[in-house]
């Protein structure tokens, strides 16, 4: 095998390459073989390295440098200067608060207070080559299980690390796999739940992309300890760069003997396949995903029967999300107990969260449980956008609730963030900023709830729906006193009366911005007002007569033409055939014009 | 077709002759380095360089570092080679033609004995 004194690491998750790192990836190989580089400098493609809104991503070892927003035309420069004659390309390099430049990937602080398990080999290796997934210590835990530890040893140890469910409902992985294991059943079924639903959240797509591998092992190590021989990895369809490298990574796995029949030379066998979900929210909740599965409607049912007795075609059938299944493998290899020494009591372990909205720095975080939310939105996310004034996080997407300043120093784990009326979810976290109105922000999550409920069960059908007519009116000006009482009482009865997940946490977006920002709902409903100045329909743009000059580029630049008055004298708006598109405040050269 | 793995030491086999695929990417003890300027190009440096690379690659040296660095002001004793092994002073050597190569990385990088003759240089 080669040896190459340089790595050239391009990012190829979804984010970069939408920012263009296929063409990059080109032009390191054409301009590598040009300047006869290519033998001792090798070109890997990696998956996400977290930072997307910096992407394309290039890091180059064995420096580690980090370079940022590389375009095609950068690469003849990085070529020459760099791997060529040695020198850093300055004007590439990630530039920090303080510090200039920063060239080494570890000391950016979005990276500082992060602690990857589930991501450790996201952006490090090539996801398409399974070597470099064995060169990383891959499959040890597969093999540490099946030469040394019993089934019920697997599941033992699974109990001691303290897993918890990463897809959101947190419940403890070793005691979920003790029932599967112990049902009894010829065949049974090990499924990933790979259904990634909630808007802006991207965790399961990266580790998919990036290290299909250690999902594979972790269902195996599954597998082995529940006793399964056959298994589903349930993935949407607009995951395509996922699936691609998932049934790559299945081919080269059964390849190697790690999937397959006699699995390392043992009486273990497994077969996995890849299922393409259509896109559907309510599919990520388990009875659902079972009956996509199976070719029905996904729709939910009640349960008992629980999966582990009843489940796939009727055979007792594990479900796990796409991250619980990635921290498995680790969990074997270095012992449950070193899995139990990070985070709290009762939440183990780190968690991915993909951290999104008004915040500098946005993408995928890897955090240890316990970490506060202050610590994420400042010291990862590097704070507000713009220096505006922090309003809310948006914890667990359209199941999780919003949380306001004072629990920004709460830590995070499943029984603090639940103690608030928020869940810890999937990992979607949403940033606010004072001009983010909390009555539309709870309206945009019940849009979502309310399109994907499936229409099974009348509470989540019919209430989400009034729920959301409700908000509507509130934030048209239309709502009449008493309005969000009734919205707090449908809410509850919607949480308590629905038949799945879907929607009995469809309510909490609702119910915790009323609880927090009740003072911004009175606004909207008593003063048909919108604090935040984001709901258009409240917002009133106004002339103020003594500051305007008479400019006329207002009037020029409103497209209903809905500003009148003479050259050199002020100009007013008329309220009824403006759109509040606020062009004319932009433009006003004197500040004259503001909204309400 | 690759053979499937059958037990642990298939495992551990593959294991081992993939380190290198990703041991560039972790730090190393030993450190080369190359004076890339245009300097040390016009003394020869890149066929320096093509030398160290044969050499690691024929004595199968994973765990050495192989970098380049721009003019460090010394032309005349272009080209320039580092050797860093941490814990160590940094050794410079001077002038290196392509049978120094051999030396630097027998004596020096691989049983830690700096080669006094062609040594310009040393830094903590």
């Amino acid at each position: 095998m080669p040896i190459y004194r340089s790595h050239v690491l391009i990012c190829g998750g979804t984010g970069c390459v939408s920012s263009g790192s296929n063409e990059v990836m080109e032009a390191f190989k054409k301009e590598l073989s040009e300047k006869g580089l290519d033998k001792e400098i090798l070109v890997v493609p990696t998956g996400c390295h977290g930072m997307c809104e910096m992407g394309p991503i290039v890091v180059i070892y064995p420096e580690g440098t980090f370079y940022c927003r590389v375009k095609a035309e950068d690469v003849k420069e990085i070529a020459e200067e760099h791997l060529y004659k040695g020198r850093i390309v300055e004007r590439l390099l990630y530039k920090g608060d303080e510090v200039p430049h920063i060239p080494n990937y570890k000391e950016i602080p979005f990276y500082g207070k992060q602690e990857r398990v589930a991501l450790s080999n996201c952006g490090y290796i090539n996801p398409d080559n399974i070597e470099e997934y064995i060169a990383r210590d891959g499959y040890a835990g597969l093999a540490k299980a099946l030469t040394e530890l019993k089934p019920e040893d697997v599941v033992e140890e699974m109990k001691t690390s303290g897993l918890r469910g990463r897809g959101g409902g947190g419940f403890p992985t070793g005691l979920k796999w003790s029932f599967c294991a112990r049902s009894k059943g010829d065949h049974k079924y090990i499924i990933c739940n790979a259904d990634e639903g909630d808007p802006g959240a991207f965790m399961d797509r990266s580790i998919l992309e990036g290290d299909p591998h250690t999902v594979l092992e972790g269902m195996a190590i599954g597998a082995y300890a529940m006793g399964a021989c056959e298994g589903y990895i349930y993935c949407r369809a607009e995951y395509p760069l996922a699936i691609k490298r998932l049934k790559n990574a299945i081919k080269q796995a059964e390849e190697y003997g790690l999937l397959g029949e006699n699995i390392m030379g043992t009486d273990f066998s497994l077969t996995l396949h890849v299922k393409e979900g259509a896109g559907a929210f309510v599919c990520g909740e388990e009875t659902a995903l079972m009956a996509s599965i199976e070719g029905h409607r996904g729709m939910p049912r009640p349960r008992p029967p629980f999966p582990a007795n009843k489940g796939l075609w009727g055979k007792p059938t594990n479900i796990n999300n796409v991250e619980t299944w990635a921290n498995v493998p680790h969990i074997m290899r270095r012992g449950g107990s070193w899995f139990a020494s990070m985070g709290t009591e009762k939440s183990k372990g780190t968690k991915v969260f993909a951290l999104t909205g008004k915040v500098n720095h946005t993408g995928l975080v890897e955090v240890p449980m316990g970490i506060t939310l202050r610590e994420i939105v400042y010291d990862i996310g590097g704070g507000i956008l713009g220096g505006k004034k922090f309003k809310a996080v948006q914890i667990g997407g359209p199941s999780g609730g919003c949380l306001t300043e004072e629990h920004l120093d709460i830590p995070v784990s499943y029984e603090s963030l639940a103690a608030v009326g928020a869940i810890m979810g999937s990992g979607g976290l949403v940033v606010m900023d004072e001009d983010n109105c909390m009555v539309d922000v709870a309206k945009f999550f019940l849009e979502f709830t309310q399109r994907e409920s499936c229409g099974k069960c009348t509470p989540c059908r019919e209430g989400t729906k009034k729920m959301l007519d409700l908000l509507t009116k509130m934030t048209e000006g239309k709502a009449e006193e008493g309005d969000i009482d009734k919205l707090e009482y449908l809410a509850k009865m919607v949480q308590e009366t629905s038949l799945c997940g879907l929607g009995q946490t469809a309510p909490n977006p609702v119910l915790t911005t009323i609880r927090y920002c009740r003072d911004e709902y009175e606004a909207h409903v008593r003063d048909k007002r919108c604090p935040a100045g984001a709901c258009a329909a409240l917002v009133k743009y106004t002339i103020d007569p003594e500051k305007c000059i008479g400019c006329t580029k207002c009037a020029r630049v409103c497209p209903v033409g809905a500003i009148s008055g003479e050259v050199k004298k002020p100009h007013v708006i008329d309220q009824k055939v403006c759109i509040k598109c606020g062009n004319c405040e932009e433009t006003c050269p004197v500040q004259a014009i503001s909204h309400s | 077709m690759v053979n499937k793995i059958k037990n642990l030491e298939d495992l551990r086999k593959i294991k081992d002759s993939c380190g290198d695929l990703t041991s560039t990417r972790s730090a190393t003890e030993k450190t080369i380095v190359v004076g890339m300027g245009t300097c040390g190009i016009a003394a020869g440096a890149r066929e320096i360089m093509n030398e160290i690379m044969k050499e690691l690659q024929k004595r199968g040296i994973k765990d050495v570092s192989v970098q380049t660095t721009g003019c460090i002001g010394m032309c005349q004793k272009e080209p320039l080679v580092d050797v860093i092994i941490s814990g160590k002073e940094r050794i410079t050597y001077g002038n290196v033609s392509r049978e120094d190569v051999q030396r630097i990385i027998a004596e020096h990088v691989v049983n830690g004995r700096i080669v006094e003759d062609l040594a310009v240089g040393r830094a903590d």
